[in-house]
C-alpha cells in the first residue's frame, strides 16, 4: 500500500459500494463524454454491422435485420478508466454471441478487432466477446441509446473498461492473434480489466 | 506508432514546490518529479491520493508546462465543487507535500512541433493545449500553431499574462477587457477562419459540448473530419 497522503481521510473504504472496481468512484446520475475524436452524424439508413476475417459467412447487418435478431440485455455495472463508474444500468440491443453464431469462426480465430464509423478500433481476446459477456447495444434504460454514448449502436463488453466497448461500432475483424487498437496503441492496457487495475501498458 | 511498456511501480513520489492560482477556480501546482521521463506536449499525469485506511481516489490532470529537462511538471487543476481530489488539492495541498503521480500519459493527443497546428480550447480544457503553445514559442515554431481560446470573462482565463500573442485569439463569451474589439459572443467560424493554417491537425480541448461545437466550427471551415483531434473533459474533479 502507498503511503497515505498528508490530509486526505477520503470517503471510507467502510463505505465503499462493494461493486465499484479499485480506484473506481460512482458517477451516479451523470455519464461523461470522453472521446477522442468528433462526434459523427447518425444515419440509419445507411448503418451496418459486420462481422468479417476469419470467420466461415462474413455477414453484415443492416439497421433493420440486425433488430430481427433475438434480444439481448444487459443490467448491471460499467466502468471508465477515467475512474468513473456507473452502477445498476441496463443496455440492451444483441449479443455478440449471436452475431459469431451466425458468421461461423474459424478454429484459428483468437481475438477480435471492434471497429466504428470513426475509424476507431479496440482489441479483444475472442473469450471477452463470447460466452454472454458482450453485446451490441442500442438501448439504454429502455430509450434510444443517445449519439454521445455511442448511438446508434455500440459494443458493450462491461467486464472490462469502457474504452473496449467502442462508441459507433461497425463491426468485428475476426483475427487469429492479438494487435493494438486504438488506444492501445496510444498508451493504455491490451485487456483492460477494472478489478486488476489494468489501465495502462505495464500494468 | 510504438508504445512503452514500463516495467516495475509506475508510480513515484513527486514534491510540490510551487502551487500558484490562475484564476478564482484554477490552480497550477509544480511538482518535482523524482524520476521524470520523456514527454510530449498535450500529454497528462494521474494524481493519487491514498487515505490512512488504504482507500485511494485518482484523476487525470493535463501538463500544462512544455516538455523540458527540469524534472518538473506544471498541472492546471481545476476545483469542481464536490470533487474529491480537485478540492483536496486546492483546498489542503501547499509546497512541501508529496503527491503521488503517474505518467506521463497519452499519445493521441499530443504535438511534437513539427507539423502545424490549430488549437482551440474552451475554459479549463485550455491546459494541454498551453503545454503546446509554450512548446512552439520556446522552440521558435510559433510559425506552426494557432490558438483559439473560449472563457466567458477575462477572470476566468488562464495563463492570462502569457497568451497575447501573435498566433493566439481569446473570444471572451460574457464580459470583454477594456482592449478588446471584439463584442462579447460565442466563438464563431470568424474567429478560426484566419487560424486554419494549411495541412493543419486541430487539436479541441473542453467541455463534451465545447468541443463538438468548436468541432463543428472546424468542420464548417473544411477542416477534415480525420484531422481533428478532441479531448473532451469530463468531471475530471
Amino acid at each position: 500500500m502507498a503511503k497515505p497522503t498528508r490530509g486526505f481521510l477520503g470517503r471510507g473504504k467502510a463505505a465503499r459500494d462493494p461493486r465499484l472496481p479499485p480506484g473506481q468512484y460512482d458517477a451516479g446520475d451523470q455519464w461523461p463524454v470522453l472521446t477522442a475524436e468528433v462526434t459523427p452524424q447518425p444515419d440509419l439508413a445507411s448503418w451496418s454491422f459486420s462481422v468479417e476475417g476469419l470467420v466461415a459467412h462474413p455477414t453484415t447487418w443492416n439497421w433493420e435485420e440486425i433488430h430481427a435478431l433475438p434480444g439481448s440485455a444487459y443490467s448491471g455495472d460499467i466502468h471508465c478508466v477515467t475512474t468513473w463508474s456507473k452502477l445498476g444500468v441496463q443496455f440492451s440491443g444483441v449479443s455478440v454471441d449471436t452475431l459469431l453464431g451466425i458468421a461461423g469462426l474459424e478454429p484459428t480465430a483468437t481475438h477480435v478487432m471492434a471497429f466504428s464509423s470513426t475509424g476507431y478500433t479496440t482489441n479483444l481476446p475472442l473469450a471477452d466477446v463470447s460466452g454472454g459477456r458482450a453485446w451490441v447495444v442500442w438501448e439504454y434504460e429502455s430509450a434510444p441509446l443517445p449519439i454521445e454514448h455511442g448511438g446508434p449502436a455500440r459494443l458493450l463488453v462491461p467486464h472490462l473498461y469502457f474504452w473496449k466497448s467502442a462508441k459507433w461500432v461497425a463491426g468485428l475483424r475476426v483475427l487469429d492473434h492479438d494487435e493494438p487498437g486504438f488506444w492501445e496503441q496510444n498508451g493504455y492496457h491490451d485487456r483492460g480489466d477494472p478489478w486488476l487495475e489494468q489501465r495502462y501498458q505495464g500494468d | 506508432m510504438t508504445t512503452d511498456r514500463p516495467t516495475g511501480d509506475p508510480w513515484q513520489t513527486a514534491t510540490v514546490t510551487e502551487a500558484r492560482p490562475e484564476t478564482r477556480t484554477a490552480k497550477t501546482f509544480r511538482l518535482a518529479l523524482p524520476a521524470p521521463a520523456p514527454r510530449l506536449a498535450g500529454q497528462y499525469y494521474v494524481v493519487r491520493l491514498t487515505a490512512p485506511d488504504g482507500y485511494t481516489a485518482s484523476r487525470s490532470y493535463s501538463v500544462a508546462s512544455a516538455p523540458n529537462d527540469s524534472g518538473e511538471i506544471e498541472l492546471t487543476v481545476e476545483r469542481l465543487d464536490g470533487g474529491e481530489v480537485s478540492e483536496f488539492l486546492h483546498d489542503e495541498v501547499v509546497v512541501g507535500d508529496d503527491l503521488e503521480v503517474r505518467g506521463p500519459i497519452g499519445l493521441w493527443f499530443v504535438w511534437e512541433a513539427e507539423t502545424p497546428a490549430v488549437l482551440v480550447g474552451g475554459g479549463s480544457g485550455i491546459v494541454p493545449l498551453m503545454a503546446m503553445l509554450r512548446l512552439a514559442r520556446q522552440s521558435g515554431q510559433s510559425d506552426l500553431l494557432r490558438m483559439a481560446v473560449s472563457v466567458r470573462t477575462p477572470d476566468d482565463l488562464y495563463y492570462a499574462n502569457e497568451i497575447t500573442g501573435p498566433e493566439t485569439t481569446v473570444a471572451y463569451t460574457r464580459a470583454v477587457p477594456p482592449s478588446s474589439t471584439r463584442p462579447p459572443s460565442r466563438l464563431s467560424e470568424q474567429d478560426l477562419a484566419p487560424l486554419l493554417l494549411p495541412d493543419a491537425t486541430a487539436f479541441v480541448c473542453g467541455s463534451p459540448g465545447f468541443a463538438d461545437f468548436a468541432s463543428g466550427l472546424l468542420l464548417g471551415l473544411g477542416q477534415p473530419v480525420e484531422k481533428i483531434r478532441v479531448e473532451r473533459f469530463g468531471p475530471t474533479s
